[in-house]
């Protein structure tokens, strides 16, 4: 292989594996929402759209060996007090210094959190108005839907 | 982070996405679908925003797949394209 090809590969694609699919993802759902015809197609891209910047905000706040952001009572920053345990919760965490490198960076994780739920709840408001749209026009084709819509179409 | 489960649930993933859009059976398509919330909620477990995982599980896995097939049934579930 071409050195200078192999040199992008090794330093722009492989740490950054994340990131590329992240835009990989969010192009497909972009194509789906333009040029699907079906509703149905149309929110399922528009759903991919939704989890790729999802992708993208999570993949922020991984660490390299960093864990889930739960902080164990029982870790390894606490076994040289073991007789601690009798003081005040507050108390015992002043005296512990947490690493902040063993943990994922949660901020991102509760913002995404409620990304979640605002998605879905659009997807169920856009499948509520397809189902109004099949209702009166018999169809989920946009083509058809523009065609009735049309003055010289039949219906 | 396992970097080897990271790019294998990734290259599923877009996987996932594609046949999703072009199968043309509407009910399939939504249960392609819920393998991609599925794929994407083990991915966000290994990348340690397990808050993130267990609500992509629940509401994006599980709720949105059922309206969708509800949404299905009730319209019709051929697609042109």
């Amino acid at each position: 292989m071409d050195p200078i090809i192999a040199n992008f590969i090794e330093e722009n694609i492989v740490p950054k594996f994340n990131y590329w699919i992240y835009v990989i993802l969010m192009m497909i759902g972009l194509y789906a929402m333009i040029t699907k015809n079906n509703l149905i197609k149309k929110l399922i891209g528009m759903a991919i759209f939704q989890t790729a910047i999802i992708l993208f905000y999570v993949s922020i706040g991984v660490k390299e060996d960093g864990g889930i952001p739960i902080i164990s009572h029982h870790g390894p920053d606490h076994h040289q007090e073991t007789e601690a345990h009798s003081e005040a919760g507050s108390e015992n965490l002043k005296h512990n210094i947490i690493d902040k490198d063993k943990y994922a960076n949660p901020l991102p994780h509760v913002l995404m959190l409620t990304a979640i739920v605002v998605g879905v709840s659009t997807l169920g408001l856009a499948l509520a108005i397809s189902q109004r749209i099949h209702k009166s026009f018999g169809t989920l084709e946009e083509d058809e839907i523009l065609n009735k819509l049309r003055p010289g179409g039949h219906d | 982070m396992i970097w080897q489960f990271d790019i294998i649930i990734l290259i599923f993933l877009v996987v996932a996405a594609i046949v999703s859009l072009r199968l043309k059976d509407l009910l399939g398509a939504s249960m392609v679908f819920g393998i991609y919330s599925f794929l994407i909620c083990l991915l966000w477990a290994e990348m340690g925003a397990v808050d993130v995982a267990f609500t992509e599980a629940a509401v994006g896995a599980g709720v949105s797949t059922v309206i969708m097939i509800a949404t299905i049934f009730s319209t019709t579930r051929r697609s042109k394209d």
